[in-house]
């Protein structure tokens, strides 16, 4: 009998170990970061039509989504994916690095450094904007509140940092020391650290708390549109970051899959007109220049600075910056 | 059945129930292959560090803060919960009124509760603009997003244990002393006091400290009321996910490590309180 | 005049009320929340959050993991028992406190330790990687997980449980020449079935409600590896809050029905379950 048990388990693990290995070529896996959730699903539908028209074959697109710091953990300790479509370079640079999935020279094989678009930091804030919030100098009166992720997980909260630290190191008599300690007042008045950017969102717009909430611009808007046009405004900044959040596939795992041709098809596909008008819609600044004017009353021209003139590029910066013990380690001291 | 000599087990008292080599054999192995062996993975990744680096993870602020508020959150959370148990199980014992029994299936809720689903609820519950919320932040009480969250959501997690402990032990407990101590002219207090009191103590001990080895690991139900502010209110399983998420496993592992040392602790405690409960009985 | 052993009525209201002030603030009022904010745009609403395709397959996976998971425990928890109430040997009480140690694990450290073992930087990663064997963020990962954190629950009720009730039945029944599965099944069996069910239930409504230690070993996909807590998790982020709370409502269904059997259970067999919850 109980041998009979121990056959029956046996037969069911077998079972779930068999199917959870499944090699399916007409299957992909997207993994992205936080904000995506409302893009992809607009351009999986788009690309699998555009597929189905091409080569007759239905194909299905399964998505996770989550901190990009945090996806890029997974996908370097295993989590299959064939598409990593990230925050930031660094979170792809150290798939490279860690787990070798993909070559170091990864950026350059798509263009406009493998970010079919781009975006950028602005300011969310309650309505009739109370607390008169017009540039980043606002942000650091006297008991205000500002809601952003934790930086150390999530991609959005990097450039937020990266964006407050340049324009406080090119205001009139800027440096580097003066921008530290920008950035620290502001993260002194930051009542909750989310991991995500969706997770400071919540926080923002759900739970009431925070006066001003540094978002990605794409969030923003959705939150607009989400959540009541009638409860919030957005506030652009003088000056912010270039935020290029790049895609790539993973060698090893398409190989693996033989879902190569797909994959490389999916992520060309990001920059075609109809993609990129999808992303447009999406509130992402598209890269294509007649989509960018079609568009172009949606997305406010403003100062962008960029993390290679600014900080010598991700790498660079996350060592400064991010890795234990860089500066925001040594900045951070919570408000109260 | 497996027939196993028994002279290969010599450390065993001899009995004639059959099934003792397969059984435990079973459990052993089940139990190395889904807890021991695991564990072990945890307890030697921190060591690449060395002993310094391990120490220098275990000892840094950001961990010493969310070590202090795992442990120091579970145990007002626990202390709580003994006040509280005491009376609620006290009153379902001892007394009747309205809703009795209703009363007495919810204290079991947070066991069954999926514990992310208590955390978007009380999240929700004790955001300032709750139903709870809105008016504790009128008097300036802030819950959710504060430490006194994590309380709140270790304070539901941990009722049961509380309540489950020591609703036996009232039950068993009978008139026959605190008449005695009655009779002898005590008054109710000093009965209570010195009788009654000294009798539940043990199980409450224990269910307090059940309460509290839940509570030091929770996750699912704080991370939604936390605000999970670095040096605040920030968990250590928290910090734990958050080191994961920065490639440092070995520092994850090293903070694993700590909990799980004080767990195994809480236990061998629990198993002596336990011992010496069975001795005076 | 009241008998001395009783409390006067002045402690009697107090407590009362705080026992049910206290069990509204911190139990009801959160029931009610989910069930309300779940119903806040309708019942149509909730039901068409339900009845998606990311949701089903949450739900499907959830039954799937709780199928594999609870009947493994099961067969440990009683294996477990019968070797440490029915038999005398060195050594038993460390055992029975190794058994209790998940309940006390962190889940989130339940996760990580399969992510130590199983993940590519792992022990067992890179080898399973080429042989096309995916455990963690894969069902045999969310099955493991959940295993950890429900393991004791069915050895707990079944351990003291079959010590209070000894070793005279089945040591007479083997004397009359019954063989160990026969005693097991005649003699034993019926003797702790409700304890048995008891655990079962407990363990289940564990093991679908398990956040943390899923969490860590899912990888987030939908459709794919979404239990329903974390289902729960994704909508909530998706602002889709009304369908997060719909979800969230079915998990608190299935903690109410939970209750309401174990209610019946303890109402009916009192005596057995009291036996084991002596300990």
């Amino acid at each position: 009998m109980r041998i009979l048990h121990a056959g029956i388990v046996a037969t069911v693990l077998a079972a779930a170990l068999t199917s959870a290995a499944y090699a399916d070529s007409t299957r992909l896996l997207n993994v992205s970061y936080d904000p995506t959730r409302e893009l992809y699903k607009g351009i999986n539908t788009a690309f699998a039509a555009d597929w189905k028209a091409k080569t007759g074959q239905t194909i299905t697109i399964d998505m996770s989504h989550g901190g990009s710091g945090k996806q890029s953990r997974a996908i370097i300790d295993g989590l299959d994916a064939d598409v990593a479509t990230l925050a930031l370079a660094y979170d792809i640079d150290v798939i490279a690095q860690k787990a070798k999935l993909i070559s170091a020279g990864w950026q350059k094989r798509l263009p406009e450094n493998s970010s079919p678009y781009t975006s950028t930091i602005v300011f969310l804030v309650r309505k009739g904007n109370p607390w008169k919030v017009k540039d980043w100098s606002d942000l650091v009166k006297k008991n205000i509140q500002v809601i952003t992720p934790n930086p150390k997980t999530s991609g959005g909260a990097r450039w937020a940092y990266l964006a407050a630290w340049a324009w406080a190191e090119h205001r009139p008599g800027g440096n580097a020391e003066k921008a530290k300690q920008f950035v620290a007042d502001l993260y002194r008045r930051v009542p909750v650290l989310d991991t995500g950017a969706r997770g400071s969102t919540t926080t923002f717009v759900q739970r009431g708390i925070g006066d001003v909430l540094l978002s990605w611009e794409n969030e923003a808007y959705l939150a607009l549109d989400e959540l009541g046009p009638d409860k919030f405004e957005i506030v652009y900044p003088s000056a912010s970051i270039l935020a290029e959040p790049p895609v790539t596939i993973i060698d090893k795992n398409v190989d693996r899959h033989g879902t190569r041709k797909l994959a490389e098809a999916y992520v060309k596909f990001l920059y075609t007109r109809k993609a990129q008008e999808i992303e447009a819609k999406n509130y992402y600044r598209p890269r294509d220049p007649q989509v960018a004017k079609a568009f172009a009353k949606k997305f406010p021209a403003l100062k962008l600075y960029t993390v290679d003139k600014e900080f010598g590029g991700w790498q660079k910066a996350q060592q400064v910056h991010f890795a234990d013990g860089g500066v925001f380690d040594q900045i951070y001291k919570p408000g109260r | 059945m497996a027939a196993i000599p028994s002279t290969a087990f010599r450390w065993r008292e001899p009995g004639v129930l059959p099934g003792f080599g397969l059984s435990l054999g079973f459990t052993v192995f089940y139990l190395s292959a889904i807890v021991l062996i695991p564990l072990a993975a945890l307890l030697i990744r921190p060591w690449e560090l060395g002993w310094v680096g391990f120490w220098e993870a275990v000892t840094a602020p950001r961990v010493l803060a969310s070590l202090k508020l795992s442990f120091g959150g579970a145990a007002i959370a626990a202390l709580v919960n003994a006040v509280f148990g005491l009376i609620v199980a006290w009153a379902l014992v001892r007394y009747r009124f309205p809703f009795k029994r209703l009363v007495d299936a919810l204290v079991d809720l947070p066991f069954a509760l999926p514990t992310a689903v208590a955390g978007i609820a009380l999240s929700t519950l004790y955001a300032p603009n709750g139903w709870l919320g809105a008016p504790l932040a009128a008097w300036g009480l802030k819950v959710a997003y504060t430490p006194l969250g994590v309380v709140v959501a270790l304070v539901f997690i941990g009722l049961p244990f509380v309540v489950r402990t020591l609703q036996p032990v009232i039950s068993e407990l009978g008139a026959e002393a605190e008449e005695a101590a009655a009779t002898l002219g005590a008054s109710r207090a000093q009965t209570l006091i010195r009788v009654v009191f000294p009798a539940l103590a043990p199980a409450l001990l224990t269910g307090t400290a059940l309460a509290f080895a839940r509570a030091v690991g929770e996750y699912g139900s704080v991370i939604f009321i936390a605000g999970n502010l670095p040096m605040v209110s920030e968990i250590a399983p928290l910090l734990i996910v958050i080191k994961l998420e920065q490639f440092d496993y070995a520092g994850a592992a090293a903070i694993g490590v700590v909990m799980l040392a004080a767990s195994f602790l809480i236990i061998l405690a629990l198993n002596l309180v336990q011992s010496l409960l069975a001795t005076r009985r | 005049m009241r008998k001395p052993t009783e409390d006067g009525p002045i402690v009697r209201g107090v407590c009362v009320a705080l026992t049910i002030g206290f069990v509204v603030l911190f139990l009801v009022m959160p029931l009610l929340t989910v069930f309300s904010q779940a119903l806040d745009k309708g019942v149509e609403a909730a039901l068409d959050a339900l009845t998606n395709p990311d949701s089903l397959s949450a739900i499907w996976l959830t039954l799937i993991v709780a199928a594999i998971a609870v009947p493994l425990n099961l067969l440990f928890g009683v294996s477990a028992a019968w070797a440490i109430a029915k038999h005398d040997f060195r050594g038993k009480s460390l055992l029975v406190s190794l058994v209790d140690l998940p309940f006390s694990v962190s889940p989130v450290i339940a996760g990580l330790i399969y992510v130590l073992i199983f993940g590519m930087q792992g022990w067992l990663g890179p080898w399973l990687r080429e042989h096309d064997v995916q455990i963690i963020f894969a069902l045999p990962g969310l099955v493991l997980a959940t295993i950890f954190v429900t393991f004791p629950f069915v050895a707990r009720e079944l351990i003291p449980l079959m010590t209070d009730q000894g070793r005279d039945e089945e040591e007479a029944a083997i004397s009359l020449g019954a063989s160990g599965l026969q005693t097991f099944f005649r003699v034993t069996l019926p003797n702790i079935k409700w304890g048995l069910l008891y655990g079962v239930l407990l363990c289940n409504a564990r093991a679908m409600g398990e956040f943390g230690a899923v969490s860590v070993v899912s990888g987030h996909i939908r459709g794919q590896t979404n239990t329903m807590p974390l289902h729960v998790e994704v909508l909530y982020n998706d602002y889709q809050f009304v369908g997060a709370f719909a979800v969230a409502s079915l998990l608190a269904l299935l903690a109410i029905v939970t209750l309401v059997l174990k209610s019946l259970l303890e109402w009916r067999f009192a005596d057995e379950i009291a036996a084991a919850h002596r300990h």
